[in-house]
């Protein structure tokens, strides 16, 4: 794992795949939790006034 | 404010710090077992998942502690320590963006509630620094590197003076000492922002007209 | 049976509640992030490329390490004339016109490269070896311009020296007593006594390693190692780790500067780019004052995907 990664070079931008990875993670986890439903608490709650 | 029934004296320090937290900040706001309904989606997720990963962070960092800043370079079972903590940091780091995110979409700040996104942002800020630290204390060819690449940037802005990243020691105190002890105080407070106000209404549906550009509106 | 204020703030606000427990929601992600953390450290550990040390060095390339040194026996190396906060130089202060915070600070360290890196540790060789003190004696008698001359013929040699057996050799010169000297050093360096002595000083405990990382970062050594992993400034270096690992993927900003004009072009770039973060951070800091930005979450409506099913209820509730 001590053998340097590669890198994605595109213009200017110098990125290792790992680093492009993790970002790439954070932007596939931001999108789940925007459209997944959360575990409902649809029909067992009460109105409050 | 006078003393009610029950307190034993007007004029006490004591019973006024405890009338005030009783007031900004009860049991029931603290540790609530209900919240509103529009905290059902997993962009809340977020802050909880970094207040644990820093646990991690923290409780690995003491194990690396404790056996001295050599043994994870000596031992497979320091190793899998100092692994612990790089990776609880990544996730920490990870996480703490995407709360970021998250709550500047949701705009977060609104009805009084700017202290605790100022707080976040200089959290973040810290951590970056209580990071750049910890890099600099591996005591390998990384931390070499970093340092002698670090030393211009801090030089240039004078800091250089006080702040010597070529000094391990100096290093290594910040790091596992003087700024882990900063972020958890900054996290304490952020949480208690976040209970004394409360999560914030979506949207458009605030208690109080949402700020506008036209600061002399109510 | 649900009371008012174990709602809190929300049954002020008129809003539908639901029961939500904080703690077991931390202890469930304590779990789940522990689970992540153990697998990653278990399958992948973490990085660990070994320091270099001024030995490794002066054995992978004597020549380097001899060039560097008679630079730091001139008080000609990079960090000889640095300024604050190792010396009196010049020639690695930052300023944008009048605003020189590094020179406002002044210098601290104290760090004096002929003395530090060559001469000191060589009188300390030398107090079992008369020759090599008599040796020392010559040159630092000789003068300031006489040394200079010396230091600019070797280092001319030098670009063509050769090495045999880890000791370097080049055309025959006049450069007085400094090629006995640093052939010494050099000797020191590959046995591993110039680390320490670069350490030690008149007391007993050491963390601070100023000088023999100004040494390593004035030779060539490793920016070799470096380059490979992708850790110089102009390889977005900042935000990289050695090896398969990700690195600080958050510094991405930062290092971003470095690779582009003017940042990458003056010679005041580290300064630059630290006011321009500064200012950044800061803006970041004070979003909810700011017109504009503040605006943005209502302008790029991700809320609503957020909230859609408050949204959905509070319309058909009022509908």
């Amino acid at each position: 794992m001590d053998q340097p990664a590669g890198y994605l070079h595109w213009g200017f931008i110098l990125i290792s795949w790992p680093n492009l990875l993790v970002i790439g993670l954070m932007v596939v986890l931001f999108g789940l939790a925007l459209i997944l439903p959360f575990p409902g608490h649809g029909s067992t709650t009460e109105k409050e006034k | 404010m006078k003393g009610r029934v029950g307190d034993e004296s007007t004029g006490s320090w004591t019973a006024a710090a405890r009338r005030q937290l009783e007031r900004r900040l009860p049991w029931e706001n603290l540790l609530p077992d209900r919240q509103p309904f529009y905290v059902g989606s997993w962009v809340y997720v977020f802050g909880v998942v970094t207040i644990a990963a820093l646990v991690w962070v923290v409780l690995s960092g003491v194990v690396l502690a404790a056996f001295g800043p050599q043994w994870w370079h000596l031992s497979s079972v320091g190793r899998f320590f100092n692994s612990l903590h790089f990776w609880s940091v990544q996730v920490f780091f990870v996480f703490m963006v995407l709360h970021l995110w998250g709550q500047y979409f949701m705009a977060s700040w609104r009805e009084g509630r700017a202290p605790t996104w100022m707080i976040g942002v200089v959290t973040f800020a810290i951590s970056i620094v209580a990071a750049f630290t910890g890099y600099l204390s591996q005591q390998n060819f990384d931390a070499q590197y970093i340092a002698m690449n670090a030393k211009d940037a801090v030089n240039s802005t004078g800091v250089g003076w006080f702040f010597n990243v070529l000094n391990f020691g100096q290093m290594y105190g910040l790091h596992v000492m003087l700024l882990p002890i900063a972020i958890i105080a900054l996290v304490f407070l952020h949480i208690v922002q976040v209970r004394m106000k409360g999560v914030v209404p979506p949207i458009g549906h605030g208690a109080k007209p949402a700020v506008r550009w036209d600061l002399r509106k109510k | 049976m649900i009371s008012e204020r174990s709602a809190g703030q929300a049954s002020q606000q008129g809003v539908r509640t639901i029961p939500y427990d904080l703690l077991k929601e931390i202890a469930i992600a304590m779990v789940a992030s522990l689970v992540v953390i153990l697998a990653l450290a278990i399958f992948l550990s973490s990085p660990d490329v070994p320091s270099v040390t001024i030995q490794s060095w002066a054995q992978a390339d004597p020549v380097d390490f001899t060039t560097t040194a008679n630079d730091e026996l001139a008080g000609q190396s990079v960090t000889a004339n640095y300024g604050p906060p190792y010396n009196h130089g010049t020639g690695s202060v930052q300023s944008i016109g009048p605003f020189s915070p590094q020179s406002w600070a002044g210098v601290h360290a104290n760090v004096d490269q002929p003395h530090d890196f060559v001469i000191n540790p060589l009188k300390r060789a030398a107090s079992n070896d008369t020759q090599l003190g008599g040796v020392i004696k010559t040159y630092e008698a000789a003068s300031a311009d006489q040394q200079g001359k010396w230091h600019d013929a070797y280092a001319t040699a030098l670009k063509d020296a050769t090495v045999a057996n880890g000791a370097v050799t080049v055309a025959n010169g006049d450069y007085g007593p400094v090629p006995v000297m640093l052939a010494v050093l050099v000797q020191l360096a590959q046995a591993g006594a110039l680390d320490g002595l670069l350490l030690s000083s008149d007391h007993f405990y050491q963390t601070d390693y100023t000088k023999p990382l100004l040494f390593i970062n004035d030779g060539g050594y490793v920016s070799g190692i470096a380059h490979d992993q992708h850790l110089t400034g102009n390889q977005w270096g900042m935000m990289n780790e050695t090896g398969l690992y990700p690195g600080q993927t958050w510094l991405w900003l930062y290092t971003l500067w470095y690779q582009i004009p003017p940042f990458n072009q003056v010679s005041y770039g580290d300064l630059l780019v630290v006011l321009v973060m500064a200012l950044l951070t800061l803006l970041l800091v004070l979003v909810p004052f700011i017109p504009g930005l503040r605006d943005i979450p209502r302008w790029i409506p991700v809320y609503r995907l957020i909230w859609r099913r408050f949204y959905a209820e509070t319309k058909r509730t009022s509908a």
